[in-house]
């Protein structure tokens, strides 16, 4: 029995055992807390009907060029103009219109898979790239675009959230903050510690698990026993959501109301999107190595571009003109990237030093001399003018 | 960093454990943006009573008792730092800490890193350590040379009550992440004091006793155990110096090599576990720069590497006089 077979059952007042204290917090029926037995959807159902015209396009327009620039981004690792990139393709409405459900004092809290939904915050596509073209670790402002910079290890960005959320609160601020994170990460310490925190703080905070299957190479099976990974929500007594992570009209319906419960002062919301990573976890990953190709064809019949042109269609959103700014605006995009990706950039070595302390410490002032020294003594090599360092 | 201490309190005797309390209630009067978090920091006031009456005066949003749970605590307030507060985050134990560890060492070290200097995080992590209070395990862990070897964070560490006042204070202050660690057997000595009295600023050593034979270099808990072996040293004939070095990062090299090379004998003094640990850096530190002025190699006196005993064995693990003294003898080095 699931916590969701509870849902049409009477509530009944159960008497309290004598050995419980009078005085503990209020309990709540876990029933409500679950509202999704099946995953929320929008496109192709009623509900499409009532989705704003313009924001359908807009969401078509953005997954169009995350699409495109999924792509382009892998062939530049194959090029060895990127370092690593793990491709979101397959995710891209998640990321995009959960990322659109957000106010621009908004804050998110994305991890390393998350460039598309960064992009979709109004960052340059690539200064999103930098830390994986391996120049510099975050290439935009996260103050500026109240972006936190993309997350490597798995689900620390979730207390950061909840605590930003937590002091936007007591500033009296409307801030919401949207952590982002994957079904792997859900095992994680921190996932459990933010959520904990995030509940009985009651801080405006959404997370959003974009469960595509598999941590790298272990399936959801051998992550979690939980019916779904929204049931996890209930333990800590906030809401779960479960929705379509391919849809994403129903994820941007998921997430707004998510974000404005949070905003009105309701509390954390964990949504779950049920989505699927078609490429390989990184371009350094086998994928046939653990799952079937019938699989991952079955989920690119459910590909959430696809799913939105249709209903675009469907519902004669979709002109022929639309489609061709998509491609285009897509088309520009990739080739942005091939242009600036095309050399090898050249951070300033000292710039190693830069940003360690306020103020270096007098071992870091005599290493960046150092460092100096040696720069100094290649350009003279290089220039002819000298020797070199003798010896090397 | 700068020396924050403003407020006037007059001359007055005090512990280390009520220097912290104050130093925490100064700050909070001064920076509405100061906030403290914790498990047990609210009513109770902290196990250690460090956080005594902040709730009471700030209420339960400055001073947070929050769910039991380290790695929350810290990465809540790294979020915290990030929208413009300074949090000061109080670890209940040395060895509780080590869940936070992550967040500690991957993000609050490195944000200001990681963001070209435009997300820095004002953290301070308070936690009471060190042994010698008859701590069952877990509970006397010195764990100075991890934060130590860590880019990006000060270690700080008072050894008298002054210090603990002030240094906190400017910790507090500091635009960078500060490990503050508080010696939990210094905690209920008393001193007279002035809070308003300007301390050396943080990365300062300060000589807490000149000497003409040899300087015994220490921090935090070790310190008492340097003077009071000194004092021992006399009726051998020797004259020690002692230095407190109150920070490990930075480290005040400038100091700690003025005073070596003018006596050229030298002894580091801590109590957790000598491989790899912060005497390991000093020394060869002080070898490298100092090595033409040494008269002898420069020796530890350190805790045993072991993991910390349990409490009735604890005083056969941690340096005692004679045991500095037994090193003192050996600086009478010969070829």
């Amino acid at each position: 029995m699931t916590v969701l077979d509870h849902r049409n059952q009477p509530a009944e007042a159960a008497p309290v055992p004598g050995w419980r204290p009078g005085a503990t917090a209020p309990r709540t029926d876990p029933a409500p807390l679950l509202p999704d037995a099946e995953p929320y959807r929008v496109l192709g159902t009623p509900a499409a009907a009532g989705t704003d015209p313009e924001l359908l396009r807009e969401l078509y327009r953005r997954l169009v060029a995350g699409r495109r620039y999924n792509q382009q981004a892998t062939t530049l690792t194959k090029q060895g103009r990127l370092a690593v990139y793990p491709a979101s393709t397959g995710q891209e409405a998640c990321q995009v219109a959960a990322a659109l459900a957000l106010r621009p004092a908004d804050w998110l809290f994305p991890s390393y898979r998350d460039t598309l939904a960064v992009v979709a915050r109004g960052v340059d596509p690539l200064q999103a790239l930098t830390l994986l073209r391996g120049d510099a670790h975050t290439g935009y402002d996260p103050r500026a675009t109240r972006t936190a910079p993309l997350c490597t290890p798995l689900a620390t960005q979730v207390p950061h959230a909840v605590g930003l959320a937590h002091a936007a609160r007591l500033a009296g601020d409307d801030t919401v903050a949207l952590a982002l994170l994957g079904d792997g990460g859900t095992s994680e310490g921190d996932f459990h510690e933010g959520l904990n925190f995030a509940a009985v703080l009651h801080a405006p905070v959404v997370f959003l698990v974009q469960n595509n299957g598999y941590a790298i190479s272990v399936p959801l099976t051998r992550q979690s026993a939980a019916p779904t990974l929204a049931h996890k929500a209930v333990g800590y007594g906030v809401p779960g959501r479960l929705v379509d992570g391919n849809d994403a009209a129903a994820v941007h319906a998921v997430l707004t109301e998510a974000v404005e419960r949070a905003r009105a002062g309701g509390g954390p919301t964990l949504v779950e999107a049920l989505t699927y990573r078609i490429e390989a976890h990184t371009n350094a990953d086998d994928a046939t190595r653990y799952r079937q190709p019938e699989e991952v064809d079955a989920w690119r019949a459910h590909d959430p571009v696809r799913l939105l042109e249709d209903a675009l269609r469907e519902r004669g959103l979709l002109d022929e003109r639309l489609v061709a700014d998509a491609a285009e605006q897509a088309e520009r995009l990739a080739a942005r990237m091939r242009a600036e990706f095309h050399t090898d950039p050249a951070p300033d070595p000292m710039s190693l030093f830069a940003h360690v302390y306020a103020e270096p410490t007098q071992q870091l002032r005599e290493q960046a001399d150092r460092l100096a020294a040696e720069l100094a003594a290649e350009a003279e090599a290089e220039d002819g003018t000298g020797s070199g360092v003798p010896g090397r | 960093m700068s020396t924050a201490v403003t407020e006037q309190h007059g001359l007055r005797t005090g512990t280390m454990a009520q220097a912290l309390n104050l130093a925490l209630r100064d700050a909070m009067r001064a920076d509405r943006t100061v906030h403290v978090l914790g498990e047990d920091v609210g009513a109770l006031g902290g196990v250690f009573r460090i956080t005594d009456g902040l709730t009471a005066e700030f209420g339960p949003d400055r001073c947070l008792d929050t769910p039991l749970a380290e790695a929350g605590i810290l990465g809540t307030a790294v979020g915290m730092a990030m929208y413009g507060l300074r949090p000061v985050v109080e670890m209940q134990f040395d060895a509780f800490a080590y869940p936070a560890l992550e967040q500690l060492f991957s993000h609050v070290a490195k944000m200001r890193n990681r963001t070209a200097g435009k997300l820095p995080l004002p953290i301070t992590v308070r936690i009471p350590y060190g042994g010698g209070i008859g701590g069952v395990e877990h509970h006397s862990d010195a764990s100075e040379a991890y934060y130590a070897h860590t880019p990006g964070l000060h270690v700080v560490t008072p050894a008298t009550v002054a210090d603990a006042y002030g240094l906190l204070r400017e910790s507090i202050a500091s635009d960078d992440p500060v490990v503050f660690l508080e010696p939990k057997r210094l905690y209920w000595g008393k001193a007279e004091w002035d809070p308003a009295a300007a301390v050396e600023p943080v990365g300062r050593a300060v000589l807490r006793r000149p000497g003409t034979s040899a300087v015994l270099v220490s921090y935090g808990p070790s310190l008492p155990v340097c003077l009071e072996a000194a004092e021992a040293a006399k009726a051998e004939g020797w004259d020690l110096a002692v230095l407190d070095l109150r920070s490990l990062v930075p480290f005040d090299e400038e100091t700690a090599c003025a005073v070596v090379r003018s006596l050229g004998r030298a002894v580091v003094v801590h109590e957790s576990a000598g491989f790899g640990g912060a005497g390991a850096e000093i020394a060869a530190r002080l070898t490298e720069k100092c090595f033409h002025h040494l008269a002898a190699p420069v020796l530890r006196v350190t805790g045993f590497d072991i993991p910390y005993p349990p409490p009735m064995l604890e005083h056969h693990h941690l340096p005692g006089v004679d045991r500095i003294l037994d090193a003192v003898a050996r600086l009478q080095w010969e070829e």
